[in-house]
């Protein structure tokens, strides 16, 4: 019986010719990744552990994202306690105001993530970066510590399921339309401590940034990691960005999934998640009635790349934004917005009267930055819509891709490109 | 090692964001966070909640942020043991590192009501509703995970 794709990376990470799902391994970790709401967290978990130092100070990564530039004193101690820490144990990858990202924009574009490593990072959405092949996986602040400390992380396993990405996308279908379609297949638990294996031939259609979201959305149908095979456009995207070596694993033609399903990208449309469940969606075609929206947020770890901001632009040149609608637009790295600087995108925004931040994780969940208040609902690019996720907890989240965020913006209502 | 207590029971899909709302995550005062345990679904849990009181949920307990917050507020706020169906796997990891007790048991996530008293036994995984008389028996856990428990957690594992 062969492996899987994930299977294989984490057997060669464990030193062991083999492993089998279920099986519980201790792996070696090529990066270790924390923010400013879980790391503070760790370092005081770290005061326990006996040997207090680090494994390895070129393989963790403290991005300051979530609350910064600080929202408020707390959020500064925390950020304070996240700098001391990393100047004390002489972190390279530490990144602050004004080079900091929203982290898993960030991080592969920084290089720091490639085809064939081994991650864990102290948020869920570290799955993000299987879009270039690598074995990625959110942990809480205690994991982080114990891969701070050791340079190691114990796992079960996984079994996984096999997506067989066929046809060519449509005009506005994207990464965000593909992973909102899966979601609402196999529902918010379908892939429960399991690997989502992407392959097929459409995945040629999908971009980098495409295959990022979809990636990044993995844990949404509580999958432990998303991963894409490493094609041409993934090679070039990490010589692009970087200059580690990176190692190509593929899936063994024998390889056992628990489950396959075929997506067609041809017949997908528009999908929007209704509250208060990423699996609750439906696609353009079935929304009949009018569903106002009071604020747009295009951007997050999901959405916040050069090709959302295009896509974003392109539907806004030219109009306005609704004139009862708030539109936040988050570049989600520092050389994403200069690059939409350059590109004339924020222009563009700000001309149709929306606004364009910082880099921040902000108002994705409910920290600040677009705050809803009660009864209120958001088109939103982010990947959550819980109860009170961006706010009141009447309020309401509807998640969706760039190009129907920004032409809901423009309508005042969930709109189709 | 034992828990008894009355149980605060929920429905599937329990999301790290109800658990504790991000607006509280800044902050580090563990008893000052665990003020806010679970005041997005049940605004008066802090006030009702008993040391040795017992959770019960659907699927999927714990799902969304990896935010270690969430087992923390849980536990510190005097809850003995989370029962469920199933549990999101990085809340899962995140209780067994912690020292947070969890039991997976879809029939008693089922059958047990909210206000039962129920007793669970660690050792042996039984689960009993003394309201009802009725008896469970959840998944043992694998050898290597009932260590990082018996070490109250990574951290003890890790420094044995």
């Amino acid at each position: 019986m062969g492996m899987t794709m994930t299977q294989k990376i984490l057997a060669a990470h464990a030193r062991l010719d083999k492993v089998e799902a279920g099986q519980l391994i201790e792996a070696e970790l090529d990066l270790v990744l924390g923010n400013d709401i879980t790391t503070p967290v760790a370092i005081d978990v770290m005061k326990g552990i006996k040997n207090e130092s680090v494994f390895d100070k070129d393989k963790i990564a403290l991005v300051m994202d979530h609350f910064i530039p600080n929202k408020d004193i707390k959020s500064a101690e925390n950020c304070k306690c996240c700098r001391e820490f990393a100047a004390k144990h002489e972190i390279t990858n530490y990144f602050d105001v004004g080079k900091m990202g929203i982290e898993h924009a960030l991080l592969p574009e920084s290089g720091l993530t490639v085809a064939g490593d081994c991650i864990i990072g102290a948020d869920s959405h570290t799955c993000t970066y299987g879009a270039l092949g690598a074995f990625s996986t959110g942990v809480g602040s205690t994991d982080m510590a114990a891969g701070m400390a050791t340079g190691k992380a114990w796992f079960k396993v996984p079994s996984a399921i096999k997506f067989n990405i066929v046809g060519k996308p449509g005009k506005w279908i994207s990464g965000k339309d593909v992973i909102l379609h899966i979601i609402g297949k196999i529902g918010v638990d379908g892939a429960l401590y399991r690997s989502m294996e992407f392959t097929g031939e459409g995945i040629k259609y999908l971009n980098m940034d495409d295959r990022f979201t979809i990636a990044n959305m993995a844990i949404e149908a509580g999958g432990k990691n998303g991963i894409f095979p490493v094609d041409d456009i993934a090679v070039e995207y990490m010589k692009s960005h970087g200059s580690r070596p990176y190692k190509v694993y593929e899936a063994d033609s024998d390889a056992v999934y628990d489950e396959e399903y075929t997506i067609d990208l041809s017949e997908l449309r528009p999908t929007i998640s209704f509250p208060h469940l990423p699996e609750n969606t439906k696609t353009i075609d079935e929304i009949k009635e009018k569903i106002e929206v009071q604020q747009a947020v295009i951007g997050s770890c999901t959405n916040g790349r050069i090709s959302d901001l295009r896509v974003a632009a392109e539907i806004i040149k030219g109009n306005k934004i609704a004139d009862n609608v708030r539109c936040i637009v988050i570049p989600a790295t520092q050389k994403i917005y200069l690059k939409a600087l350059e590109e004339g995108l924020l222009k563009i925004f700000v001309e149709a009267g929306a606004v364009v931040s910082t880099p921040t994780c902000g108002p994705c969940l409910g920290g600040y930055m677009g705050i809803l208040a009660a009864g209120e609902r958001c088109i939103s690019t982010t990947n959550r819509n819980f109860v009170g996720r961006m706010g009141h907890t009447s309020s309401e989240v509807y998640l969706a891709s760039p190009a129907v965020a920004a032409a809901s913006a423009v309508k005042g209502y969930i709109a189709e490109p | 090692m034992k828990a008894k207590g009355h149980v605060f029971k929920y429905g599937d899909n329990v999301d790290t964001d109800v658990i504790i709302p991000a607006r509280y995550l800044a902050i580090q005062d563990k008893k000052e966070l665990s003020q806010h345990a679970m005041e997005d679904i049940d605004k008066d849990f802090v006030k009702n909640i008993k040391p040795g009181d017992i959770i019960v949920a659907g699927k999927n307990f714990g799902c969304g942020s990896s935010r270690e917050h969430a087992p923390i507020v849980i536990k510190e706020s005097g809850v003995g043991c989370v029962i469920a169906d199933t549990f999101a796997r990085i809340f899962f990891r995140n209780a067994i590192n912690i020292g947070l007790p969890i039991l997976e048991c879809p029939d008693a996530a089922e059958a047990i009501n909210a206000g039962d008293e129920v007793e669970v036994d660690f050792d042996t995984g039984k689960i009993t509703d003394v309201t009802t008389g009725k008896v469970f028996n959840a998944q043992p856990f694998p050898e290597f995970m009932q260590k990082i428990i018996n070490s109250n957690g990574l951290v003890g594992y890790i420094n044995d």
